[in-house]
């Protein structure tokens, strides 16, 4: 059986990834140090989202890999997405 | 006869796992968002009783694993066996450092009397309880998937040792490779939730 290409990604990516990782974790730390509040708790997801897509796209070989992966994750994703919004939604009115 | 072989398809189980994986442990990130809803006050305060410094080294070490590890699969790739092995070996280092660091973090906690179903614990109040209870429960369940996955990636080295792994054929290396990764991914929400926002 013949065995789909593979695509090789070189060091050099996976050392910018941490590096961007790295940096992502430092303005996370120093910005959840100051006290904002309600906007604190939305930097910080906006940061962690951002680490993960980061780790989903290239540690995980998303970018690389075949359309039918990233389309099964998005699905994972959103149906969480719909569950954690409607819970909190129903505990907001209750 | 050549034996039938799909790596797709054992990917494909992998990512099939990791999805129950994303949902466990999304179901123990709804409970605290509802917790902490209702209880903001005590989770503000009890969140700072914990070592945002380890957390952060931690943070920092489980990132360097997870490159090291996707570094291993480039490596076998370029038919480079001893770079492979030695990725992976410091993969499995820094897992154990991990570990070390939450075995200090948790002993400090349960010295103060911070452990579920201590009476000083329960003399802070219903929200400190709900606090602590989540943050062992949900840093203990991702404390035993880091013990699995140094079991599991232990077993690929020896594969990858014994020839059994090789640049033609890699599929259990990028599926624990994809499983470490997991393990980063869960933590990298776990940290700014228990250990920042205070």
């Amino acid at each position: 059986m013949e065995q789909e290409k593979h695509h090789i990604v070189g060091y050099k990516v996976y050392i910018y990834v941490l590096l961007a990782l790295l940096v992502l974790t430092g303005l996370s730390v120093a910005v959840t140090s100051i006290e904002l509040g309600a906007l604190t708790v939305a930097v910080a997801l906006i940061l962690a989202a951002t680490k993960g897509a980061l780790v989903l796209t290239y540690f995980m070989h998303l970018k690389f890999d075949s359309l039918m992966f990233r389309v099964m994750v998005s699905l994972v994703l959103a149906v969480f997405a719909v569950v954690l919004v409607v819970t909190l939604l129903d505990y907001l009115y209750m | 006869m050549e034996l039938h072989r799909d790596d797709t398809a054992s990917k494909l189980g992998m990512w099939l796992f990791i999805f129950t994986e994303l949902l466990l442990f999304g179901g123990l990130f709804i409970v605290y968002s509802v917790f902490r809803y209702k209880n903001s006050q005590a989770f503000h305060l009890a969140a700072e009783e914990l070592d945002t410094f380890i957390g952060t080294v931690n943070t920092v070490i489980l990132l360097i694993s997870s490159m090291t590890i996707a570094m291993s699969v480039t490596a076998i790739q370029k038919k480079n066996k001893k770079l492979t092995l030695i990725l992976l070996s410091i993969t499995q280092v820094l897992a154990l450092a991990f570990m070390v660091n939450k075995y200090f973090e948790w002993g400090a906690k349960i010295e103060h009397g911070l452990f579920p179903g201590s009476s000083s614990l329960a003399d802070l109040g219903h929200g400190d309880v709900l606090f602590f209870g989540l943050y062992f429960a949900m840093t203990g369940l991702h404390a035993f998937h880091i013990i699995v996955g140094m079991i599991f990636i232990g077993w690929i080295m020896v594969y990858v040792a014994k020839d059994k792994q090789s640049h033609d054929n890699y599929a259990l290396l990028e599926n624990s490779g994809l499983y470490w990764h997991l393990v980063d991914l869960i933590w990298i929400f776990l940290f700014p939730l228990f250990y920042l926002i205070i």
